[in-house]
């Protein structure tokens, strides 16, 4: 699917980049609510997230986009951008945005309980589950994603995965 | 349940509107709102690089843009770094802090309108003014597609350029009708105006300061009436010993 996508970017970015929202976003809005615990920032910095790889998609010629490994590269940015969002809220630029309409907040009904249990994570530790688990990325992408070597990944997921297990063994 | 199985449980659906808001962030689609004007409710379009278009909001005005953007159109708010000009901007007739985005027309046609932009209100000029203004003073009929092919009109005061011959002439939002309201509401006198092209008089001098003006100018409006004499050509009015005011710069 993904190689069908960037394709379709190469040779066609504007008419192809709603496809990507809409194949993509919901993976990258739900990783990014349970990293970030929030449904507002999620929303943010998903939105964020599609601006700045349009912007960028837009300056590459077609080879580069081809042979670009899409998913990994889109968390590269999110991750990113959900470092300096805690960072600093208020440098996000403004955007032309849906007037508000009180857009419901689609929480699942485990949603809060999982955010609970994984805020007992260091955060590489959640990271690597969120993308491994919630997100189904393979090893080598989370290892592109965060700049940490395939080893390190595997071990953050083990640890943070024998964590969980204890949190929820305690609960009951 | 093993752990695995339900945290890839945890993904719900797309949140609503993130699509849109999307398109509107990117540029792929531009937004708009509806703000009241001098000739009533007018849709302004904006996106990223700034205030796209302004129309009628009657109930074509979507399907205007698409045609002629080839973008599609969404309700939205516009940034909030400049939205908040946008009323100001209509009632001035000036774009003022407001980013213009006009990647719809060539280079030549936004150098005319940036140049349209600032013809004070209650004043107008003529087609030649503009094309020389713009260093190409033969091309006067280019100058005038330009302002024609306007996308922003209220914010870059189209209705400001008149007729070489002095007339007011067409006006892309709506007609002459439209126009002479426009020029009435911001004080230009439209109907003295014609009277004056209908003479054929297109510029007026202070027979005290030995300038001429274009006859919305506001030097020339300043001064006494008993000062001011009519000419009808360049040549009559460099002849009886004037010289060219230098704030609207008649050519």
């Amino acid at each position: 699917m993904m190689k069908e996508i960037g394709h379709a970017l190469a040779s066609d970015l504007d008419g192809a980049f709603p496809t990507v929202v809409e194949e993509m976003g919901t993976k990258i809005y739900w990783g990014l609510r349970r990293l970030s615990g929030n449904h507002q920032e999620a929303e943010d910095l998903t939105q964020e997230t599609f601006i700045r790889a349009y912007q960028a998609l837009s300056g590459y010629d077609r080879a580069r986009i081809r042979g670009m490994n899409l998913q990994p590269w889109m968390w590269t940015i999110a991750l990113n951008l959900g470092r300096n969002h805690l960072r600093d809220r208020s440098r996000r630029p403004t955007y032309v945005e849906l007037i508000e309409t009180g857009k419901p907040d689609p929480e699942l009904p485990d949603g809060q309980a999982w955010d609970r249990r994984l805020s007992h994570l260091n955060g590489h530790q959640k990271t690597a589950v969120v993308l491994r688990h919630v997100v189904g990325m393979g090893i080598g992408d989370i290892a592109e994603s965060t700049g940490r070597p395939e080893g390190t990944v595997k071990a953050d997921i083990h640890r943070g995965l024998a964590r969980l297990k204890q949190i929820i063994e305690e609960e009951a | 349940m093993s752990i695995e199985t339900e945290l890839a449980d945890l993904v719900g659906g797309l949140p609503d509107g993130m699509t849109e808001d999307v398109a509107l962030g990117t540029g792929l689609a531009d937004g708009y709102d509806l703000y009241e004007s001098a000739i009533g409710h007018v849709a302004v379009t904006f996106n990223p690089k700034g205030v796209s278009s302004v129309d009628i909001a009657d109930k074509a005005f979507e399907d205007r843009f698409v045609d002629r953007f080839g973008r599609k159109l969404i309700r939205a708010e516009p940034p909030s770094a400049w939205g908040r000009h946008i009323p100001a901007a209509i009632e001035a007739g000036r774009p003022g802090k407001l980013p213009v985005d006009l990647r719809s027309v060539t280079t030549f046609q936004a150098d005319v309108l940036h140049r349209t932009a600032t013809i004070p209100k209650g004043e107008v000029r003529p087609y030649a003014w503009l094309a020389h203004e713009v260093d190409r003073p033969g091309a006067v009929r280019a100058a005038g597609s330009a302002v024609a092919r306007n996308p922003i009109p209220l914010i870059i005061p189209c209705h400001r350029v008149v007729r070489t011959d002095g007339h007011i002439g067409n006006y892309s939002l709506g007609g002459p009708g439209i126009k002479h309201d426009l020029l009435e509401h911001e004080g230009a006198h439209p109907d003295w105006l014609e009277g004056l092209a209908s003479k054929h008089i297109r510029l007026q001098g202070n027979t005290s300061t030995k300038i001429y003006c274009h006859p919305t100018c506001h030097a020339i409006r300043r001064s006494k009436p008993e000062n001011v004499v009519d000419f009808r050509s360049l040549d009559e009015a460099k002849n009886s010993g004037f010289r060219a005011c230098e704030l609207c710069r008649p050519c």
